[in-house]
């Protein structure tokens, strides 16, 4: 019995502490390291978070170096999945294209509405865009991130919102000088404040880390206001990060607890870095 | 005498390529994300340290496994250092059972190689969920780690095929 202990001391210290011919750190030490280093990455210094901005730097970068080719298989791959479907695309935007016709003249009509109506109560909204280029779009399953070219720099800041085309895509979480992580929609973390519509029920668009958002926080009576109406899920405005009414996706028709995003977040490759401030005139 | 000494490029790379594919799949994620497969996602990375600190560490130092780690955390996005503990771990589980191993056999490497795993998605998801409050899909987890167990023993093939030149190169 001793002699299986002993022989499991001997296994165990050589396995930690015994360093190779061209191992320059023993296990343990880089161990320790590690735990130090996760433990130092959770402070708040000056010097902590000016080490933790150049490392994020050089490796955005080389990332966004190193997976060049990969990109161009998957832009070839995307090239040959559009060609294959171009008809069936092209008759579907046929008839969309003639319903959005109808839509716009209403659309410029409600504009001009709510424009009067602004000025009426002394209120506007001043937006400030950044366009930005997608460096690293990679899908981990674990977390939905995409890292964007602009940073401290451009005036990037905390909590601004991401924007691909019309849509909401997600929000920053960490900037950097000249590079920002923006939080996914699909993230598990992300909790967006939001509005469906037409039934005006504030609810909460949470990320399920797959291509699809949930409903949560709602109103009782959800299940049953929906059943028969196509929703459109929008920012709410409140908590006053994000413009109130930007589209983030519509309510699937199998699942009334189901958000279909509007942008497809495997496709972004530019998008808009937005902060918004309501000016009260009164 | 000097020809024996001389170390030919092909040699150097040889001998460099766990480093370097290691490093490769850190920066670049190798997901396959673009094949649009849903919940396939394998843990390239544990596969290629679980093999080569196994079979042959003297081609993969513990500081470069290290600094992988914390390329990897920069670029998944979650707390710096994580992955390299758990890189780290999976060089203990190694560096043990080649200690107490005598004569290897794949079955034993592979099913070591799912207890490892385990062990180490299960330390991560402690950390990031527990302590750091990071929301997780646990099924991503799982599914993950079934798919590295799976791909096991492809990659040992082809890195079994790798090490063997790389040995008899350097015998040369």
């Amino acid at each position: 019995m001793a002699t299986s202990r002993d022989d499991f001391v001997i296994a165990f210290r050589s396995a930690f502490l015994k360093k190779k011919d061209k191992q320059k750190f023993s296990l343990l030490t880089l161990l320790f390291l590690s735990i130090f280093v996760i433990i130092l990455s959770n402070f708040n210094f000056k010097i902590i978070k000016i080490i933790k901005a150049g490392i994020n730097e050089v490796v955005y970068r080389s990332s966004f170096l190193v997976s060049i080719p990969e990109n161009k298989i998957k832009k070839i791959n995307t090239q040959i999945e559009d060609h294959m479907t171009i008809y069936d695309n092209y008759k579907n935007i046929e008839t969309e294209l003639e319903n959005l016709k109808q839509k716009k003249l209403l659309n410029n009509f409600l504009m001009l509405e709510n424009n009067k109506l602004r000025k009426l109560i002394n209120e506007s909204i001043e937006s400030d865009e950044v366009l930005a280029k997608v460096l690293i779009d990679k899908e981990s399953p674990f977390l939905r991130s995409i890292v964007l070219n602009k940073g401290s720099k451009d005036k990037v800041k905390i909590g601004m919102a991401v924007v691909d085309g019309v849509y909401l895509a997600g929000k920053v979480i960490e900037v950097n000088y000249t590079n920002s992580r923006a939080l996914l929609l699909s993230d598990l973390n992300s909790k967006i404040p939001s509005l469906l519509e037409p039934i005006e029920m504030q609810a909460v668009v949470s990320g399920t880390g797959k291509h699809y958002g949930e409903i949560q926080y709602t109103k009782e009576e959800y299940p049953k206001e929906i059943s028969t109406k196509e929703i459109i899920v929008y920012t709410s405005g409140l908590g006053g990060l994000f413009k109130a009414g930007l589209p983030i996706g519509k309510i699937s028709k199998e699942n009334n607890r189901r958000v279909d995003f509007f942008s497809d977040f495997k496709q972004l490759e530019y998008v808009k870095i937005i902060s918004y401030n309501v000016m009260d005139k009164n | 005498m000097s020809s024996l000494n001389k170390i030919s490029f092909s040699n150097i790379s040889f001998s460099y390529f766990p480093i370097v594919i290691l490093f490769l799949s850190v920066f670049n994620e190798f997901d396959f994300n673009f094949l649009k497969i849903q919940y396939f996602s394998f843990n390239f990375a544990h596969i290629l340290i679980f093999f080569w600190t196994l079979k042959n560490p003297n081609h993969l130092g513990y500081m470069s496994i290290f600094i992988a780690g914390i390329i990897n955390d920069v670029i998944i996005g979650i707390p710096i250092g994580v992955s390299s503990l758990c890189y780290l771990l999976i060089c203990s589980a190694t560096a043990y059972i080649r200690n107490i191993t005598l004569s290897p056999n794949f079955i034993n490497d592979w099913l070591s190689f799912l207890f490892t795993i385990l062990l180490i998605n299960s330390i991560q998801v402690i950390i990031l969920d527990l302590i750091f409050l990071i929301e997780l899909n646990y099924m991503s987890y799982l599914v993950n780690t079934g798919f590295t167990f799976i791909f096991y023993p492809l990659f040992f093939f082809i890195f079994n095929m790798i090490n063997k030149k790389i040995i008899v190169k350097l015998n040369d």
